[in-house]
């Protein structure tokens, strides 16, 4: 689905990223960790087609990203950026409407079929009450929603996620989390940054660990996030601990250890 | 069929305000005898003189030049605001108007004739902007960033260069012919001028009109509008190039009217939201709407023609605070 060969990129005389590899298979959810600064947004950009990669080749559905407009990689790849505000009060609906954008012959505007396909992905998410409401005085987690929902109508094979639980409040990540695990489930594969172990062990098939451009290690969740990792990645003690739930179900959990008692 | 009578609501807007313009003025015609005079022009040809030149060449060409420019320099405004994602740019932000304010007081310095005057104001306004993008693409820096500095650049520069033709200028004839056509006016359009100005207005004006979806998306910045499938810096270059013929064009032939491109599209933008699909053709009827009204004002409040410039300055500001303090969808 989505591969990276040996993938390079350098700003200047600094190189951000060297010899990245990997692959993103159809319906897998892949969660990239890294600490602040380990080439995870530079990362992202090459794969968006928004910088071009200094040496090697980021295919996308076999075709090669840097080859592709930006209208037919559109219809291939989804971004789902972290939230911000636009600085005009575009509607809901509207801003999911955008989504279509790379389908439209070059002049003309959304009609009823894009409407239609816009509407099915805000009922994807259950958002449906938000059509008419004001993007910008949405809460943050709808809003994020609604990004969500604006990729969807892209029908993307292929999912970028940039820290989209970054500005969200604790219950409002899960809630985000568990549309993307539910999306991978229905076949759409999912690359996302994050920078929250938790969220890769709630969510992830894969993860990628990165660190000062390179990849530390690829593989199942459990085994790639350890102690030993954690503390090589963002120099700070974790735990890592096993809880199981009532119905049999273990879930890790990976939490920092205070230095002062 | 609800939406149908909002269109024609919003027309007959422009109806009215055109009509009640070429009837007020020095006299007053009264709109029947508007009818008659029109219709015999065109069919049986027999005209009370004074009639035919007063509606014809004085009044009809100005009021046409008022809708061109107003609806012009306002769908400018709402674009430029668009891809700068900045509410507060208008449309000689890329310094469209002082390159042609420079060019036109370069003109009556050295003693040209109207249309010369016009050409100059209209070449210099693109050479600035051209000159803004060129910054633009040598500083390979974030693109709206670069492309706002490029034109404060450029807009010293020329406004500096206005200055000092101002400052050479001849104090008698010249200086003040230059402070008059630098406050604007639409007092001495003709109808060749209309016509000549119509080309670059209506290409500007119909490139704008085309782009105008993506102009939404244009407006969630460039990273997500090239995500979204839009190749922005060709769009950013149909905008640049549609604003900057529309606002040469106009300053060319009535001279630096502020404000318009920058209040309009806001109080477009509150009545209909920010969707350019509706914001467009509305801010091009409120654009054409209050420049009529305005040039009303400026051609029978007061015994000498009030410079339009001031008027919409004027005007425009109270206007301002009243919808930013009115607005709900317009910003906010």
């Amino acid at each position: 689905m989505l591969e990276l060969k040996n993938v390079s990129y350098s700003y200047g005389q600094n190189k951000i990223l060297s010899d990245v590899s990997f692959r993103v298979e159809t319906g897998e959810l892949v969660c990239v960790l890294g600490p602040n600064g380990c080439g995870k947004t530079t990362l992202l950009k090459n794969i968006l087609g928004l910088l071009t990669p200094s040496g090697g080749s980021i295919f996308i559905d076999g075709k090669e990203v840097k080859r592709l407009s930006p209208g037919k990689l559109a219809q291939l790849m989804g971004y789902i950026p972290q939230t911000h505000s636009p600085p005009f009060p575009y509607k809901v609906f509207e801003v999911v409407l955008m989504g279509r954008t790379a389908y439209l012959s070059r002049l003309a505007m959304p009609d009823k079929k894009d409407e239609e396909i816009a509407y099915d992905s805000l009922k994807k998410l259950n958002i449906t009450h938000l059509k008419d409401k004001i993007y910008t005085k949405i809460s943050g987690g709808e809003r994020q929603l609604v990004l969500i929902a604006r990729a969807l109508a892209q029908q993307p094979k292929i999912l970028i996620m940039d820290e989209p639980t970054s500005s969200l409040d604790f219950g409002k990540q899960n809630v985000v989390l568990e549309h993307v695990r539910m999306l991978s489930q229905k076949g759409i594969s999912i690359l996302m940054v994050t920078h929250d172990p938790a969220h890769a062990l709630f969510c992830a098939d894969k993860v990628i660990t990165m660190k000062k451009g390179h990849i530390l290690k690829i593989g199942n969740p459990k085994d790639v996030i350890s102690e030993d990792m954690m503390k090589y990645m963002y120099e700070t003690d974790v735990k890592i601990g096993k809880v199981k739930l009532p119905d049999e179900r273990t879930i890790c959990v990976c939490i920092p250890v205070p230095k002062v008692s | 069929m609800h939406s149908f009578m909002k269109k024609s609501g919003l027309i007959l807007v422009l109806v009215a305000a055109f009509l009640f313009s070429l009837s007020i003025g020095r006299y007053i015609i009264p709109i029947r005898q508007i009818g008659s005079t029109i219709f015999s022009h065109y069919f049986n040809g027999v005209n009370d003189a004074n009639m035919e030149t007063v509606i014809f060449n004085i009044r009809l060409p100005r009021i046409f030049a008022g809708i061109l420019v107003g609806a012009a320099l306002s769908t400018a405004g709402a674009s430029f605001q668009g891809m700068f994602k900045n509410p507060l740019v208008s449309p000689d932000m890329l310094g469209a108007s002082a390159g042609a304010g420079f060019g036109a007081c370069l003109a009556i310095l050295l003693s040209q004739s109207a249309l010369v005057i016009q050409i100059m104001a209209f070449t210099f306004g693109i050479t600035a902007v051209l000159i803004a993008y060129f910054v633009n693409v040598m500083l390979d820096y974030e693109p709206t960033i670069s492309l706002v500095l490029g034109g404060i650049l450029v807009s010293t520069l020329f406004s500096s260069g206005t200055g000092a033709i101002k400052y050479f200028a001849d104090a008698n004839d010249k200086l003040p012919a230059i402070t008059y056509w630098l406050m604007g006016s639409l007092s001495s359009v003709t109808n060749s001028d209309i016509l000549m100005v119509s080309v670059p207005i209506v290409i500007g004006f119909v490139s704008l009109f085309l782009v105008r979806w993506k102009l939404n998306v244009l407006a969630f910045g460039e990273e997500e509008a090239r995500t979204l499938g839009i190749d922005t810096r060709k769009l950013r270059f149909i905008v640049i190039i549609s604003s900057t013929l529309i606002t040469s064009a106009s300053v060319s032939i009535c001279g630096m009217v502020g404000w318009i491109g920058l209040v309009i599209p806001h109080l477009a933008r509150a009545v209909v939201g920010p969707d350019y699909r509706k914001l467009l053709p509305v801010t091009f009827i409120f654009g054409s709407t209050f420049l009529l009204l305005i040039d009303d004002m400026a051609r029978c409040l007061g015994a000498v023609e009030i410079p339009l410039g001031i008027l919409t300055s004027l005007m425009g500001v109270p206007f301002f605070i009243l919808i930013f303090k009115q607005n709900v969808r317009g910003w906010k």
